[in-house]
């Protein structure tokens, strides 16, 4: 680790101030980015702590808005009364991330910039274009059993690797950022960036922006939501595939969508092929399928990861018979 | 009198543990010492061009670096086996020239005034390296495979009785398949850790070790210092596995380090570091080709094994070794092949051999069961071993039989629908499968010193060391009963070189080995009491016979007339004794010299070996005919899987260990090391797996993150039983090690289950969920 100045903002507007120059990096719960800095793949100049600022809370707006707080905290928020009735998807993706004391620990803020876990970012003799810009892509080619097959460039496999994300992208949730200008909204699609040419650059958010909450608009249907998440592990361990089920059901038919992958995705997949198959169709296994077909049709495989264009679909099937059986 | 052997008393040392005053070998703190950190290679084979330490050097605590541009030299190890000190690397001293091996090996130590700053420094050396081409995978290099002399310690790994090709060709019923398991790493939660101290010639060493008898021979042998003038202590370890059973470069390198900067060095490895240069299991290709029966009688067995090592020393995984004896079969052919990779050496892992070998064998004994449509428990019965057909020997005794029964009932067996994918619960496959478990008996020359003192309370001290398993409370009963005082009243002191040699905690031995020796040096204290007694005309026991004396809660007495005595205080104060004390060497060896034996090397302790003439605990425990018998513990394991038909999620829902491991010395304990193995056995059955990257051959799962052991939630129902009779003739106490028999059925028995759930037979551990789509 390098040595690192270390400040507490005491506002808003003092961390966005101490952002200004560059090289320091927010630290809330800290349960990414203090490994991250143990083993020098992040270092930042100046740490800038958050936890004082007054961003803990979840309230629900006059207009049904959910406004979840950047530092609420991923277990108090899986735990709200509010999310378990109205979004279990949510909740279930939350629980299903981490263990339990690193959800006591992590931020709803810090789980937006969570970063990948593929072997290779961590290991700072390997070359990754996402650590060092240009040093090229050691996954590739090489061990990838974990690596992403949907929304891959020739410069990056990476897998995101949240699941609170999966669920917010099926949500669509939208991220409140304050930066130098003043607030901002940012709609969790355009949130996190595809790899393309530049894996380095994951999110949309400027380096002197300060994610204040994210917001769940009122999806009443919600209600009849799932998380499945499928890995090598009964816990503790990232997904090889999970998916984000929102359905609408009304006599049988599908009203409407919602439909997210984890585990594939060099982002939090939302899935528009899917959802579009869905929405008028029947709810039966063969809607399930042909969306299952159509969220991952334009899949990439590597070679140790073939496997999780399958098991993604299947995940992806028994999310959708769970909440089609429901209805 | 009322034995403590048996009882399921507590941990003696758990207080100490859970409230953190155990002290491990990274939490010593001498007074001026630096913190040590070991910049590895980056490359698996070549040269080092250049270290460019500059920016290093002006870094921030600063206060040292060694290579192999200014290391002390070192001398080959003088001792090449487990028992006295067996050093990884054989053909590559540490830092002592340019070449590179493997990915990950230790090319210089950075030292700090703190850990950070070390850290720090470590980071900023610059290496540069004339790469050349290395050998990376196993399957790509199998034409250099060669068919190594022996494996450890001498042993013979080359076996062949009857005429197992003809046989095979003349055989009814004909199977061959072939098993692969992957390197799996042993991450005992305690990393590698050393902490050095010279004190002008004298070195003082705190090492994570599993035997501290071995690194201090080591020590002394390499560094080319007298054997009086080096001391290893290990009062507590977490864990080992067989990481710790030889030692690694890190121990010689801190004392290297603290010579050079002439200040205590500590260097403790981080876990990406144990991933390269702390051994690991081999990987294996195993050939399982059986020639039966219809009625699935044996004819004929092959089991031909190819693993790897490194370019530094030759370690065997001998997968094949208990085949020769686990069934009845006139026609065994067992043979090992090794092929050399760039990667860091092997080293035993957890039942090392039985392991990755039972899987094979066992699953093929499955595979033979489901083509003759027979139940896998009776085609073992049909094949039950009565002898060593090997060594045309007894076993000392054997229950397996029974192992079996009471294994299947545990399970519900009987309930099982032999068809694959019959069963549900709910919407999950049910499976069941079973497999026998196998580990020899070990036993070894263990020496130990016994004193008691006025006060009536009694220490014991042996260089043996307590890894996690429980040692140090199994010989504080073995000591308590043999002095017939409460457990309250000893103190086992273990882990520290200067005590009587013991065992070194590996092949399962050290309760068979240490607890007689122990035993026969709280007697030989005893005896001497009452030779006291006897002329001690004040002794109510004056002028009575020594065979008519016997000891009891704490007193000596005449064996007819309990009354008749005196407490062991009384006897010492009269006779102005603060102490008596005791040595005792019991050299007893249940293994031949040719057979694997990892602590074949006994101790060299000529006091104890002298006073143990005249000890007669020993003289009956060494005068016990033992060479009629085979000395092997056996089990049987069966689990219950529920395996998702569509997202081929296995969880392992019940697992039954029914063991023969001779006298159970303590029921938890006894349950806590088999429950650890079948623990160990579901991570290798189903997760665990190194992977190396196929380009350039460095270590891609690298810390507990990417390199899977199981959690809470992946655990199944366990139940363990035990058959609890004593062996009559592995000693006095009658019992055998326990540490690894616990793994060697599990990881085959849940493959067998998941195949009977789902009727997809993957011969290529770990069972992923890829693997069954």
């Amino acid at each position: 680790m390098e040595s690192f100045k270390f400040i507490r903002a005491n506002d808003p507007r003092g961390a966005i101030t101490s952002m200004t120059g560059g090289g320091a990096k927010i630290i809330a719960g800290g349960t990414n980015l203090v490994d991250l800095m143990k083993l020098n793949i992040e270092r930042p100049a100046q740490l800038i702590d958050i936890n004082g600022l007054k961003m803990q809370t979840i309230e629900t707006l006059p207009n049904g808005t959910i406004k979840i707080g950047a530092l609420v905290k991923n277990s108090d928020l899986a735990y709200h009364p509010l999310i378990m009735k109205n979004f279990p998807v949510l909740s279930e993706a939350l629980l299903s991330g981490a263990s339990a004391q690193l959800r006591n620990m992590a931020t709803v803020g810090g789980n937006l910039l969570q970063r990948t876990r593929c072997p290779y970012f961590y290991d700072t003799a390997a070359p990754c274009n996402k650590r060092v810009p240009g040093s090229g892509c050691s996954a590739i080619d090489g061990y990838n059993r974990n690596n992403a097959v949907l929304g891959t460039s020739k410069y990056c496999i990476a897998t995101h690797p949240s699941d609170m994300c999966v669920a917010m992208a099926a949500l669509g949730a939208v991220i409140h950022v304050q930066g130098p200008a003043g607030p901002r909204e940012i709609p969790f699609a355009d949130f996190h960036l595809l790899p393309a040419q530049t894996p380095q650059y994951e999110t949309t958010l400027k380096h002197d922006e300060l994610i204040t909450s994210v917001d769940i608009p009122p999806i009443p249907y919600a209600i009849r939501s799932h998380y499945l998440k499928v890995r090598d592990r009964a816990s503790y361990e990232f997904a090889l595939a999970s998916a984000a089920v929102i359905l609408d059901i009304n006599g049988g038919r599908i009203k409407d969508a919602r439909i997210a992958l984890g585990g594939v995705g060099t982002k939090p997949w939302r899935s528009k092929l899917a959802e579009k198959v869905l929405t008028g169709a029947a709810a039966n296994e063969q809607s399930y399928r042909t969306a299952a077909e159509a969220a991952l049709s334009e899949a990439k495989p590597y070679k140790h990861n073939a496997f999780k264009i399958e098991l993604a679909k299947r995940t992806l099937v028994h999310a959708l018979t769970t909440v089609g059986g429901m209805s | 009198m009322n034995e403590v052997v048996g009882k399921p008393i507590d941990r003696v040392d758990g207080r100490l543990k859970v409230t953190g005053k155990a002290t491990y070998s990274a939490e010593y703190f001498p007074k001026n010492m630096v913190y040590g950190v070991l910049v590895l290679s980056t490359i698996a084979k070549g040269r080092i061009k250049n270290i460019d330490s500059r920016q290093a050097e002006r870094a921030p605590g600063f206060v040292g670096i060694m290579s192999y541009k200014n290391s002390m030299s070192l001398h080959f190890p003088q001792s090449s086996d487990p028992g006295s000190g067996k050093f990884a690397e054989k053909d590559l001293l540490p830092m002592q020239n340019d070449r590179i091996f493997y990915d990950g090996q230790a090319v210089a130590v950075v030292m700090a005034e703190t850990f950070e700053q070390a850290e720090h420094a470590a980071s900023l050396v610059k290496i540069g390296y004339e790469i050349e081409k290395p050998a990376i995978k196993l399957e790509e290099n199998l034409s250099t495979k060669y068919k190594p002399v022996s494996g450890l310690g001498g042993a013979k790994i080359q076996v062949s009785r009857g005429v197992a090709d003809a046989a095979l060709q003349t055989s009814e019923v004909k199977f061959e398949q072939t098993y692969t398991t992957p390197v799996y790493h042993h991450n005992a939660m305690e990393p590698h850790a050393t902490v050095a101290e010279w004190n002008g010639d004298k070195l003082m060493v705190y090492d994570a070790t599993q035997s501290v008898a071995g690194s201090k021979n080591l020590l002394s042998s390499m560094l080319g210092v007298p054997p009086d003038k080096v001391n290893v202590t290990a009062l507590y370890i977490g864990g080992g596995f067989g990481s710790k059973g030889f030692s690694w470069p890190n121990t010689v390198l801190t004392a290297m380090a603290a010579k050079q900067v002439n200040r205590p060095v500590k260097l403790a490895l981080a876990r990406q570091q144990m991933f390269t240069t702390a051994g690991r299991r081999s990987q294996t290709i195993q050939k399982i080709s059986f020639g039966a029966t219809s009625a699935g009688k044996l004819n004929a067995i092959k089991h031909d094994t190819t693993s790897e090592s490194s370019f530094v020393d030759e370690f065997v995984e001998q997968a094949g070794v208990a085949t020769s004896i686990i069934y009845s079969c006139p026609n065994v052919e067992v043979s090992h092949s090794l092929v050399r990779l760039n990667r860091g050496t092997p080293c035993p892992t957890r039942a090392p051999g039985e392991a990755p070998g039972t899987y094979a064998l066992e699953v093929a004994m499955d595979e033979l069961a489901f083509e003759l449509k027979m139940d896998p428990v009776q085609l073992r019965l049909v094949n039950y071993a009565d002898t060593d057909e090997d060594k045309k020997k007894q076993f000392s005794s054997k229950s397996l039989i029974e192992c079996y029964r009471r294994g299947a009932e545990a399970i519900g067996w009987s309930q099982r629908n032999p068809q694959p994918r019959s069963m549900r619960e709910g919407n999950y496959l049910v499976g069941y499968g079973m497999a026998t478990a196998t580990y020899p008996a070990n036993r070894s020359a263990s020496s130990a010193k016994a004193i008691l003192y006025a006060d009536g309370h009694a220490e014991i001290m042996c260089a043996t060391q307590d890894i996690g398993t429980g040692t140090y409370t199994v010989m504080t009963q073995a000591a308590a009963d043999a002095f017939g005082l409460p457990v309250e009243k000893i103190q086992v002191k273990l882990g520290n070189s200067e005590y009587p040699k013991g065992a070194n905690s590996g092949g399962s031995q050290v309760t068979a080995s240490v607890g007689p020796a122990i035993r026969a040096a709280a007697l030989g204290v005893l005896e001497k009491l009452k030779k006291m007694a006897i002329l001690d005309n004040t002794s109510p026991l004056h002028g009575h016979k020594e065979e008519d004396i016997v000891a009891s809660d704490g007193r000596i007495h005449l064996k007819d007339n309990a009354d008749r005595g005196e407490t062991y205080t009384q006897l010492l104060n009269r006779q102005g004794l603060q102490k008596v004390e005791a040595l005792a060497k019991t050299n007893v060896s249940t293994r031949q010299q040719t057979e694997s034996n990892p602590a074949a090397a006994g101790s060299a302790d000529a006091a104890a070996e002298e006073e143990s003439k005249t000890n007669p605990a020993v003289q009956e425990d060494e005068h016990v005919d033992r060479k009629p018998y085979t000395f092997h513990s056996f089990g049987a394991q069966f689990v219950k899987v529920l395996v998702d038909p569509v997202l081929n999620t296995v969880k392992v829902d019940k697992a039954v260990a029914v063991m023969d491991i001779g006298k159970v010395m303590n029921i938890k304990l006894a349950k806590n090391q088999i429950m650890g193995g079948m623990i160990f056995g579901i991570g290798m059955a189903l997760m665990e797996e190194t992977a190396y990257d196929p380009n350039n051959g460095r270590v891609v799962t690298r810390d507990l993150a990417q390199y899977l052991v199981p959690v809470n939630a992946d655990m199944p129902q366990l139940e363990v039983q035990f058959i609890d009779v004593p062996d009559p003739y592995i000693s006095p106490i009658g019992a055998r090690g326990i540490g690894e028999i616990g793994i060697t059925g599990i990881t085959v028995a849940i493959n067998n289950a998941i195949y009977h759930a789902t009727g997809k037979r993957v011969r290529d551990l770990p069972v992923t969920l890829d693997k069954l789509i």
